[in-house]
């Protein structure tokens, strides 16, 4: 059971329209860091979203951790979700109204699993812990909508973190930061996977920043249904 | 409880729409249950208009049009009784006291009562208020007139002023009783019952101007009987009255007396328990409440309209929101939960507030609306009644929520986790 994620087989479609995934098979060890890329429209996050157990493929077969998505009812794959998966979006990652500590401690809130990981600390104290590696612990009182972008993404990574859920999500959390800022904000997540041995997807259209990953996946090379 | 938090933080966010919602909600809470108040408060005041009288009795007819002549000074009565009859039934043991109405004559559109002292010492209303006097004393002499309160101030009378009766119950009446013009000596305190709208004299100041009538038609010229004539009489026999207020000894005695009195032979008469046909009256008119609380009804399905409204079309807005709650592992159904939870806490907060606008306005209100109007508006905690517009507010709010909340599901499950602003 050392596959974070494998694929077989899948196809995935948008109602009735054409295919969107066609991919015959997709692995990935645990403790990876990987590097998903393609152009735009490639599927990338429909790929996520299925691996997020939100949408639900038509037809293959996708194990997460070990579990085969398709066993599980839609309410199960809410709380697998919740339990074992951190997601960090492109942007706006924020709800609006909840400050930075109430962002950051979500998942726990929601998830019992994932509150019960936290060593017995506490959510807020974990969640201050988290922001402090990431360098936004003086921020924790700020509202939501003063951050800066970067701000707003590292508070995204703390609360796809908090709870030490196995595998990482993380669809272009970069693409809105320069260069300098993506570096920075990579060591910081990979820092923070490491620490609590978690597997990273991280998805990009943008290759410059491949080197830092030790699986690199081109998503139009095993999706046949990409265009 | 995560997802009231989140209801109560994102409706928090949104200060300026929620407090909208709300206020407007609460308004017409507010006209709802006000309305019910003064509902009440009007229902309360008529059926109040006289207390504690447990029979009334007149010729026979019907029981509304007696109440309407001798309480409500409207229409006009059939017949009189005579003098004995009326003694017979104030002399019955169960009886503890009377107030004889004589009536039939107007002054200037008021209606003229001829009665005596018992009025003053037992008529009540308003959960058992007596008559009191504002200034002078009660007419007790042949041409003594005590005036209802509207009387003195619409007609400008004072102390000492004189007054002519006018034969029969117009505004206008040709036939007036001029030769013998009556002093005001009192005037009432208002009640705000149609007690303040008569003109009171003695039973025997009614015989005195009817000396020569007894046929019904004015005495010929010059056989008026003069002011001084009549001062003159050593007593002047009083021969009839058109309907009295009976006051039982015992409360359970009533409903036999009632039977013996309709029973009664020889005068055809008539008593009525006038809660009971006050009531009955109050059901006559009864249907314009019911509109009028079916009306109040609609605005408040209006305010709730506009809460789901401003809810949904919130949620465009809101898609980012509700992805990100889905990637943090929330599922469809706490969607709808948070969804449902806010629209449940604006109908909420908007029935309590509702409610709390009711009371600040009874309570600043209250003695303009008595003042002016003379309707006495109780303030009271709220009822069973207040509570359950209050619930179905509330329930209303509740089950309305799911339009917005089902969208919001609907676009989750299909938005996924896609960017889609």
């Amino acid at each position: 059971m050392s596959l974070a994620i494998d694929i077989r087989r899948l196809r995935f479609r948008y109602g009735g329209g054409p295919w969107v995934l066609d991919i015959p098979e997709l692995t990935l060890e645990r403790g990876t860091r990987a590097f998903l890329f393609g152009p735009s429209g490639s599927g990338k996050t429909t790929l996520l979203g299925v691996l997020a157990g939100v949408l639900e493929p038509h037809e293959g077969e996708v194990r997460v951790l070990g579990r085969d998505l398709a066993s599980l009812s839609g309410a199960e794959r809410d709380a697998f979700r919740a339990e074992h998966i951190g997601y960090v979006f492109q942007m706006f990652n924020l709800i609006p109204y909840l400050s930075v500590l109430d962002n950051i401690a979500l998942p726990a809130r929601m998830n019992a699993a994932r509150r019960a990981r936290l060593d017995g600390a506490g959510v807020k104290k974990t969640a201050a812990l988290l922001a402090d590696h990431l360098h936004i612990g003086d921020l924790l009182k700020t509202p939501v909508t003063e951050l800066s972008v970067g701000q707003q993404q590292r508070v995204a990574a703390c609360r796809a973190l908090i709870g030490a859920p196995e595998l990482i999500v993380a669809d272009e959390p970069t693409s809105s930061l320069d260069f300098d800022r993506r570096e920075a904000f990579l060591e910081l997540l990979f820092a923070e996977c490491e620490r609590a041995g978690a597997t990273l997807v991280f998805v990009s259209h943008d290759r410059t920043l491949e080197g830092m990953f030790s699986r690199k996946i081109s998503l139009p090379d095993i999706n046949r249904a990409a265009l | 409880m995560l997802s009231l938090d989140l209801a109560l933080k994102s409706l928090r966010n949104r200060a300026f729409s929620t407090s909208l919602t709300v206020g407007s909600i609460a308004l017409s809470v507010a006209l709802l249950i006000g309305v019910e108040n003064v509902r009440v408060g009007m229902r309360e005041s008529f059926s109040n208009t006289i207390s504690q009288t447990d029979l009334i009795v007149g010729a026979k007819g019907g029981t509304i049009q007696l109440l309407l002549y001798s309480v409500f000074g409207m229409g006009s009565p059939t017949n009189n009784l005579s003098w004995d009859t009326y003694r017979e039934w104030a002399e019955h043991p169960a009886v503890e006291w009377t107030i004889p109405y004589g009536l039939g004559d107007s002054h200037r559109g008021f209606r003229v009562i001829g009665t005596n002292e018992d009025f003053y010492r037992h008529y009540r209303y308003r959960g058992g208020q007596e008559i009191a006097l504002a200034e002078g004393r009660a007419g007790a002499e042949v041409f003594d007139v005590t005036l209802g309160a509207d009387v003195a101030t619409e007609l400008g009378y004072r102390l000492g002023d004189e007054v002519e009766v006018t034969h029969g119950i117009g505004e206008v009446g040709f036939l007036n009783h001029d030769h013998l013009p009556f002093a005001v000596v009192g005037i009432l305190k208002k009640t705000f019952t149609p007690v303040d709208r008569a003109v009171y004299v003695t039973l025997e100041g009614i015989e005195a101007i009817h000396f020569g009538w007894e046929d019904g038609a004015p005495p010929m010229p010059g056989e008026e009987h003069t002011h001084e004539e009549v001062l003159a009489m050593e007593e002047i026999e009083i021969t009839q009255v058109t309907s009295f207020f009976v006051g039982a000894i015992n409360r359970r005695d009533v409903l036999r007396l009632q039977r013996e009195i309709n029973d009664h032979e020889g005068e055809p008469m008539m008593a009525v328990i006038p809660g009971l046909a006050l009531n009955e009256m109050w059901q006559g008119i009864g249907y314009a409440e019911t509109g009028l609380r079916l009306v109040t009804i609609f605005v408040v399905l209006v305010g709730l309209l506009g809460m789901l409204v401003s809810l949904y079309t919130s949620l465009n807005e809101r898609r980012r929101e509700m992805a990100i709650l889905r990637a943090v592992g929330a599922g469809p159904k706490r969607i709808v939960a948070l969804l449902v939870m806010e629209s449940a806490c604006l109908a909420a907060a908007g029935a309590i507030g509702g409610l709390a606008l009711v009371y600040v306005l009874l309570s600043v209100g209250q003695p303009i609306v008595e003042a002016q109007v003379g309707l006495f508006i109780p303030i009271r905690p709220p009822g069973s009644v207040e509570l359950l517009f209050l619930g179905a507010v509330v329930t209303a709010g509740f089950l309305m929520g799911f339009v917005p909340a089902l969208k919001a599901y609907r676009t989750a499950l299909h938005d996924g986790l896609a960017v889609r602003v």
